[in-house]
């Protein structure tokens, strides 16, 4: 194959980084032209670095970019952007409070013949342009705080289409979408490949990489082990060659034995800042033993649920109950001393404190603790003793249990939110999107322990936006559509064309199905 | 003893008064207003004002001109914003302390330059004369209007002026490009630095401007409202403006309407202290600006709260 045939080549990449860690070992990765690439890998497998590396954020410690044979350094995005690489990051680069059009031009901003102001005509007028070359459709005038996600993501990808991009970098695109979007998603990227554009496409999502990217990087710890043409190579082969074995992606789990009500939710209904019905009438409960999930369209009423659940929201109307009592406008510590843990969704925030090492976070619920304490001082060996029993339990990728959580990468971390979590004694698990975005060993042991904890007699509920997630870990799985339940289901039997009418809004069933999942 | 006060306070010059004492306040809010935006907290604008004020008077005293006078006041208060941001952007000082140090040296160093340079102690009544002052202006037309011609007319040069930097503000900030990168920088740094915008370059920019602002301020006490510096002449107007910077949500023409607000409780004590039987209750008179200033706070932030309570419990992010 001919060395001109690819528009981008990194050749032997390494990155090390001044504290020893190596993020990219003699990398090589080239991009063909007008080709959409997928690079997968799990989480600190080196994919982020490499790209940051492409776009200029990182300088290689060794190797060579090159972009059209032409040998480049990058030294910053600017010049990346300059030479036509584009990426749109996994946490939005957006200012909520401008309109879309001055996000769009922000830095390059058009001005009136004077010089002095901006054209702000030209700059909705360039927005709309490329808008509609493109096709992807956004409102130029609408505050970016205003937008939902998806348009928000449009707005990235044209803010690089505007700076001259020919090669698109989306750092896993579709974590943040929903179901309708990510399709939205995929018809315009291939569209941008139509018009000759080239895509390199982060991922974890196995289906996503099979139904959209022409070929597939793996990476490995570091390394790429192996590039392929997509359709050429199966699901399980490229789980393999990310973790190194095989992966199970069916669970076997013993029967249920549910016990007791543990979690009550009667009636519950919730009205958005913005006047949207999020919560409307949802009741249901949870038993001893028993996993519940709840599958759903994100968006459906999932998050205000599980925030008031933690008390991170007041409900308008109707009540939860924890083993008879009302957790409505308790705080969190009272939360949890009625046995509740809950591992969060943006775990960055609300999961851990991230300049704080490993054995602060898994004892923040504990500290108090009597065992953990002698007189006015902390009994530092106890202490020790537990964070090292987690982090063994739970196989922590550490260096040991000083080290600084942030530093960690994704997967470890969410292991250590869910060594706290779960090694409090709970009556109640909330797991909110347990294994989202992390890699594929970290999930399988966060679904395993799932399943033990609940057979050991755990109530534990489940919201997940990865459907093979809950149909595969649920006992009993409860599909919400517009703040409503839609569907209530206890038999096992279920695939996900079921659940995506139910999801989608197509099916509901009646009332007196869905009253089952209260179990009264 | 009411009658006499609310005689006293529907007068024009009343309104007169609110408006001379407002100016200052204001061209320091405004200063809180355009450092904030570009994200950057600006507390030292108390000393900022005291060493500004000294300079400018002192500039303008050893040039017998004014016009010195306010820009050598301006140019410090440039340079002590330039020194905050170096602190702060280049040796990774918090801004916090750095506004800190500037406050204390507001306090203390100024008493000692005074000392040094002219040998006075404390203030310079000895060295005033009509030149060195702002001269006010009579605006043709207007000062013809009865009543309103009272209020408007006959207000020091730089009264004006921080009237209309509020609007010339609103402009900058919402129709320029420079503008619109100040604010991308104040709100998501990350995104403003992804599309090669310098981040530190509009910090530095907005916290000099916040400098020149406080200068003027500074220059406007003691070359025009107490004619003449003074030790303990600014009086908590840095830290006033900061709370009308706030209250005004951070916009300039909000800034301005709480500066009005806070320049009327400090006239509103200058009537009461006025009045017959209240000289014993001086220091409490003394403290109604101040309470005005945090009854304010306290309204803004309930209604902030009151806007959020229900909806989000928000994550304190950095």
């Amino acid at each position: 194959m001919d060395a001109h045939e690819y528009v981008v080549r990194m050749e032997n990449i390494s990155k090390i980084y001044p504290n020893g860690i190596a993020a990219n070992r003699e990398v090589n990765f080239s991009v063909r032209e007008g080709e959409i690439h997928a690079l997968i890998g799990e989480n600190g497998a080196g994919k982020s670095t490499l790209m940051k590396i492409l776009f200029g954020m990182e300088q290689p410690t060794a190797g060579k970019i090159y972009l059209n044979d032409q040998r480049i350094t990058l030294s910053s995005p600017l010049q990346a952007i300059s030479l036509g690489i584009g990426m749109v990051h996994q946490h939005f680069m957006l200012v909520p409070s401008l309109t879309v059009a001055e996000n769009i031009v922000l830095g390059m901003a058009p001005t009136t013949k004077s010089g002095l102001f901006i054209d702000y005509k030209e700059a909705v007028r360039l927005t709309r342009e490329y808008s509609e070359m493109y096709n992807l459709f956004v409102e130029p005038d609408a505050r970016v705080a205003d937008i939902a996600v998806g348009m928000k993501q449009k707005v990235e990808i044209l803010k690089a289409l505007v700076r001259g991009a020919r090669v698109l970098i989306l750092d896993e695109p579709t974590a943040v979408l929903t179901t309708q979007e990510t399709a939205e998603l995929f018809q315009e990227l291939k569209n941008l490949k139509d018009q000759g554009f080239t895509i390199i496409f982060i991922s974890h999502k196995l289906k996503e990489i099979k139904e959209l990217t022409d070929r597939i990087t793996i990476m490995r710890a570091g390394r790429s082990v192996g590039v392929y043409e997509t359709a050429s190579i199966t699901e399980q082969e490229i789980s393999r060659l990310m973790v190194g074995r095989d992966v199970v992606l069916k669970m076997d789990k013993p029967e249920a034995v549910p016990g007791e009500r543990v979690l009550c939710v009667e009636d519950l209904h919730y009205v958005n800042e913005w006047g949207k019905k999020m919560l409307d009438g949802v009741s249901f409960s949870v038993r001893q033993g028993e996993i519940v999930g709840i599958a759903g369209v994100e968006g459906n009423g999932q998050r205000e649920l599980v925030d008031i659940l933690f008390g991170l929201k007041l409900p308008d109307s109707g009540d939860a109950m924890v083993d008879g009592q009302s957790l409505v406008g308790l705080p969190q510590a009272r939360i949890r001393t009625l046995g509740v843990s809950y591992v969060p969704e943006d775990r960055m925030t609300f999961g851990i404190a991230q300049t704080a090492n490993i054995e602060e976070n898994v004892i923040s619920d504990r500290y108090r603790h009597k065992r953990f304490n002698r007189g006015p001082l902390f009994n530092m060996k106890s202490l020790h003793d537990e964070s090292d029993r987690l982090i063994m339990d739970y196989a922590v990728l550490c260096k040991s249990r000083s080290q600084e959580v942030g530093m960690l990468s994704g997967g470890n971390i969410q292991k250590v939110v869910v060594a706290r979590e779960f090694s409090s004694d709970p009556i109640l698990i909330i797991a909110d999107q347990p294994t989202r975005g992390i890699d594929v060993g970290a999930t399988e042991l966060i679904r395993n322990k799932l399943v033990e904890l609940s057979r050991a007699g755990m109530a534990v509920l489940l919201v997940s936006a990865d459907l093979n997630e809950v149909m595969e870990l649920s006992d009993n799985l409860i599909v919400m559509y517009n703040g409503q339940i839609a569907g209530y289901f206890d038999d096992g039997q279920w695939d996900d064309l079921m659940m995506g009418e139910y999801m989608l809004g197509l099916k509901r069933q009646s009332d007196d199905e869905i009253r089952r999942a209260c179990h009264a | 003893m009411f009658d006499q006060l609310i005689k006293s306070i529907f007068q024009a010059e009343f309104l007169f008064v609110i408006i001379r004492i407002t100016a200052p306040i204001l061209f320091a809010a405004l200063a809180a207003v355009i450092s904030e935006k570009a994200g950057v907290a600006n507390i030292g604008l108390e000393g900022m004002m005291m060493i500004t004020a000294l300079f400018g008077f002192l500039f303008a005293y050893w040039t017998q001109s004014w016009v010195v006078g306010v820009l050598g006041a301006i140019l410090v208060g440039i340079i002590l914003g330039l020194m905050m941001g170096f602190f702060s952007f280049k040796l990774k000082t918090d801004i916090i302390l750095s506004g800190i140090a500037v406050n204390m040296l507001g306090a203390g160093g100024t008493i000692f330059l005074l000392n040094m340079f002219t040998g006075l102690r404390g203030n310079t009544g000895a060295l005033v004369s009509p030149n060195i002052l702002i001269p006010t202006i009579d605006i043709p037309l207007i000062n013809k209007i009865p009543i309103l011609g009272d209020i408007l007319s006959g207000h020091a040069i730089l009264t004006y002026l921080a009237f209309i930097f509020v609007f010339l503000m609103r402009t900058f900030l919402y129709r320029t490009p420079l503008g619109l990168k100040m604010r991308a920088v104040g709100e998501n740094p990350n995104a403003a630095s992804s599309v090669g915008v310098s981040v530190i370059k509009m910090k530095y920019i907005a916290i000099a401007a916040s400098g020149a602002l406080a200068g003027m301020g500074g220059a406007f006490m003691s070359m025009y409202y107490s004619q003449g510096w003074n030790q303990g002449m600014v009086a908590g107007r840095g830290f006033i403006a900061l709370a009308a910077q706030a209250m005004g949500r951070g916009e300039p023409v909000g800034a301005m309407f709480s500066s009005l607000l806070f320049g009327l409780a400090q006239a509103m004590k200058t009537k009461v202290s006025g009045l017959r039987g209240m000289a014993s209750y001086n220091y409490l008179i003394e403290m109604i600006p101040y309470v005005v200033t945090i009854i304010g706070l306290v309204f803004y932030a309930l209604s902030v709260k009151l806007k959020t309570r229900k909806h989000q419990l928000q994550p304190i992010k950095e």
